[in-house]
Formats: C-alpha cells, sequence, structure tokens
C-alpha cells in the first residue's frame, strides 16, 4: 500500500471532500429549499474549499471547515442574506431550565415522515441547521460550534430551542387548542 | 442529583456529549426512574425522527460529476465508511509498520516508541470522548488520577501562558497505566504523556526534540517519570509547553 505525504493539497483534497458530497448537498438543500440553489451552493463551496485547502490545517477537523464554507457561503447568498438573525440571549441555564417535559408536551404519537420534513421546514433556518448538524450529520457539539462559529453554550441553547420549537409544531392538533409556534 | 437536574442533561446525553462518568450515572438513574426514563425514551424518539427526516435529498448524478472532476479526482469516489478522523490514525499505523521493517533494530525501536506515542495521541483526538476528566482547571485533572496511577505529578499554573488544560485520561503504555494529558494552544491539541520511567521501553526514549510521522515531540526524564509531550503544533510551542511542565513541579 502506499503511503502519501499528507502535505501536497492535490491528492488529499478530493480523499477529504468527496466522501462529503451527498451529506452537504443534503445539508444545502435544507438550508437553501431549493435544487438549482443547492447545486450552485454546492459548486461554490468545493471550488472555495478547495482554493483555501492549502490553508487548511491539516489535524484539524475538516468535515467542520468544509460545512463552515458552505454555510458562510449561503448566508452570503441572495437567499442567505434575508436569513434572519438568531436570537442568542445570554443563556448559560439552559440545563436548569430544561427540566423534564410534562406529559402535554411528550409526543404521545410517532409523528410520519413528512410531517417532520414539514416541521423542520417551518423552523427558522438556525435552528434547522443546529438540529440537522447534530441529528443528521451526528457532529459533536464542538464540531457544530465550529462549523457555526459560535460558543458550545450558544449551540447547546440553540439546540434546546430548536427541539422545543420542533416539539410545539409536531403536536397533535387539539380541538380548541392552538397548534404550532 | 435529582430527577430536574438529570432532566437537564438528558438532550447532551443522548448525543453523546456527557463525561462518561456522568452519563453512566444518569443511565443507572434512568433505569430506576419511570419518568425520566419516558422522557429519555421520548427525546430518542424525537432525535430519531430528526434523522431519518432530515436525510432527504439526494444530488443528481450530474452534480456528482461536475464536482468530481472539479476535485480533481478521475470519477466519483467509493463514500468512506470510518469517521474522517480515523483515516490519520490508520495512516500513522501504516507508517509505523512500514518504518519498522525499513529502519535499523535500535532506531526501530525508538520509532515504535514515537509511533506509539504518536498513536495514542491521534487515537484519543479522533475518540468521540478525548478526555476522562474534561476541566481546565489544574486542581480537579490531578486529584482525577489518584488511585488510576501509580505515581503523582504536579502541573503548572497556565494562566498566564497561551496553553489551557482540556483534561485527562488514563493512558496505557507497555502494560503500564499513566497519565496522559491534552492540551490545547490555539487550535492545536497537544498530548503529554507521563509514565514511571520503569515502564518497560521508556527508559529506551532519547531526551528532546524529535519529530515522528510531522508531529513536533519533546521527552524529557524528571523525578522517576518519563514526560512525552507530542502534537502538530510547532516545535517552538511543544517546547514552550515543556519548560512550563518542568518548571511547574514544585522543588
Amino acid at each position: 500500500m502506499e503511503v502519501r505525504d499528507s502535505r501536497p493539497p492535490g491528492g488529499r483534497f478530493e480523499e477529504l471532500a468527496l466522501p462529503l458530497f451527498d451529506q452537504l448537498y443534503n445539508f444545502a438543500r435544507w438550508l437553501t429549499r431549493d435544487a438549482s440553489e443547492a447545486e450552485d451552493l454546492v459548486q461554490e463551496t468545493y471550488a472555495k474549499a478547495l482554493r483555501g485547502f492549502p490553508s487548511f490545517r491539516a489535524g484539524t477537523n475538516f468535515r467542520a471547515w468544509i460545512y463552515r464554507i458552505l454555510r458562510n457561503s449561503f448566508l452570503s447568498s441572495r437567499t442567505g442574506l434575508r436569513t434572519e438573525v438568531p436570537f442568542d440571549e445570554e443563556d448559560p441555564d439552559v440545563a436548569s431550565r430544561a427540566t423534564s417535559s410534562t406529559p402535554e408536551e411528550l409526543l404521545v404519537r410517532s409523528a410520519t415522515r413528512e410531517e417532520v420534513q414539514q416541521a423542520l421546514e417551518q423552523l427558522p433556518v438556525h435552528s434547522r441547521e443546529v438540529l440537522l448538524l447534530c441529528d443528521v450529520e451526528e457532529m459533536s457539539y464542538q464540531e457544530i460550534a465550529e462549523t457555526l462559529s459560535i460558543p458550545i453554550g450558544t449551540v447547546m441553547s440553540r439546540l434546546f430551542r430548536a427541539r422545543q420549537a420542533l416539539r410545539r409544531l409536531l403536536q397533535p392538533r387539539q380541538p380548541g387548542g392552538q397548534r404550532g409556534v | 442529583m435529582g430527577c430536574e437536574a438529570w432532566g437537564g442533561r438528558l438532550d447532551a446525553y443522548l448525543d453523546g456529549e456527557l463525561a462518561p462518568g456522568e452519563a453512566a450515572e444518569l443511565g443507572r438513574h434512568l433505569r430506576t426512574c419511570g419518568a425520566c426514563s419516558a422522557d429519555a425514551l421520548d427525546r430518542v424518539q424525537l432525535k430519531r425522527s430528526v434523522a431519518a427526516a432530515g436525510r432527504r435529498y439526494q444530488p443528481s448524478a450530474d452534480l456528482r460529476a461536475r464536482i468530481a472532476r472539479s476535485a480533481g479526482a478521475p470519477r466519483p469516489r467509493v463514500r468512506w465508511p470510518w469517521p474522517m478522523l480515523a483515516v490519520p490514525a490508520l495512516l500513522l499505523l501504516i507508517v509505523s509498520i512500514a518504518s519498522g521493517l525499513y529502519l535499523g533494530r535500535a532506531q526501530a525501536g525508538r520509532e515504535r516508541i514515537y509511533s506509539e506515542f504518536a498513536d495514542l495521541h491521534t487515537a484519543a483526538l479522533a475518540s468521540a470522548t478525548p478526555v476522562d476528566v474534561v476541566s481546565s482547571d489544574r486542581h480537579t485533572v490531578k486529584p482525577w488520577f489518584q488511585g488510576k496511577i501509580p505515581f503523582s505529578f504536579d502541573l503548572p499554573d497556565l494562566q498566564a501562558s497561551p496553553f489551557t488544560l482540556v483534561g485527562g485520561r488514563v493512558a496505557w503504555f507497555a502494560q503500564t497505566p499513566g497519565a496522559h494529558l491534552v492540551f490545547q494552544l490555539r487550535k492545536h491539541m497537544i498530548s503529554v504523556f507521563i509514565f514511571r520511567e520503569t515502564a518497560a521501553d521508556a527508559t529506551n526514549l532519547p531526551s528532546g526534540a524529535a519529530h515522528p510521522l510531522s508531529f513536533n515531540m519533546e521527552s524529557w526524564h524528571q523525578g522517576g517519570l518519563r514526560y512525552v509531550a507530542i502534537g502538530d503544533a510547532g516545535a517552538g510551542d511543544i517546547e514552550a509547553l515543556g519548560r512550563l511542565l518542568r518548571a511547574g513541579r514544585a522543588p
């Protein structure tokens, strides 16, 4: 087996970047909510990542690095510029507030895949992306923090709020009761 | 800890973000508490729903081909089944085997020790929980090792330095337990291993700087202990950390 030097970017970029292609596209599509915009975004991401690869530090997290490029490109795109800025209040004790759910808040039934997809679509981008990075991409809080360039505490509070909002959206319709956010 | 406090940690627990000790404790609590385990089950269900619903869009073959061309590959590659961080560890293994074959015996022995420390370092960073005690406080990390390793060591005050302590874990080298400390310098992670000098092989390690497998490494001997600092930070930085650690020992 040939052992290659890790330094020349030519050889290694594709090995690191191409396996992430399907996931990056899926994520781009969730961000843009549009097929052709997602294609453009993924192309732009790979072009920028390839150009910037010499400055990528070997040994650091490549996945977080390329996701960050994709997300920053999205935020500066036409659709991304319309994204509302999230309200991250100082929230050091999310943990202590996040007590057990009351029975009414529990998802009594399991929602169908389509229902969850619809609910995800309704979430604001900043809630949607943190949920996707955590539960779909299975990134650690540290990786999410690097991807979104926010502190880990903010990752935790955004996740907490995103899950709460999703839960509300998935709440079964109750007669006379209000549904959703 | 009561249900209320545990409830706040359930998400972190299910996301795999609790320290192993705390996770084990919460696991025990879940087995005895119906309300919390129902809560946990519900959160798992939500997580799974998101995981399933989120895997939704497939890129077109056309886009795949375009990206593969632009990234410099002749054809689309098979998706690698293991996490990306495992790749450097595997490369290290291959390199260490290859170097073992070609180098002289004495040197090969030394290289093997270097590689072993490089492997320990890489494997820890690749792990979901690189350290078992997470703290930047030396007064938390040092006592954690009590009863886990057959010696004690001193940690310097890093307040005024660019280094921060990330935490520690027990590492095994030559069937002997030792301390594995992880320090951070900007984006670089540096491992410091401390073993008893009597641990087989550790005595063969020369003091001074080395550059195994592009890592920078420094090793020294102090008070019957063998210290090995290794990481991808600059040689000067590793040396600076070594100086701090040597100075940190109470006279």
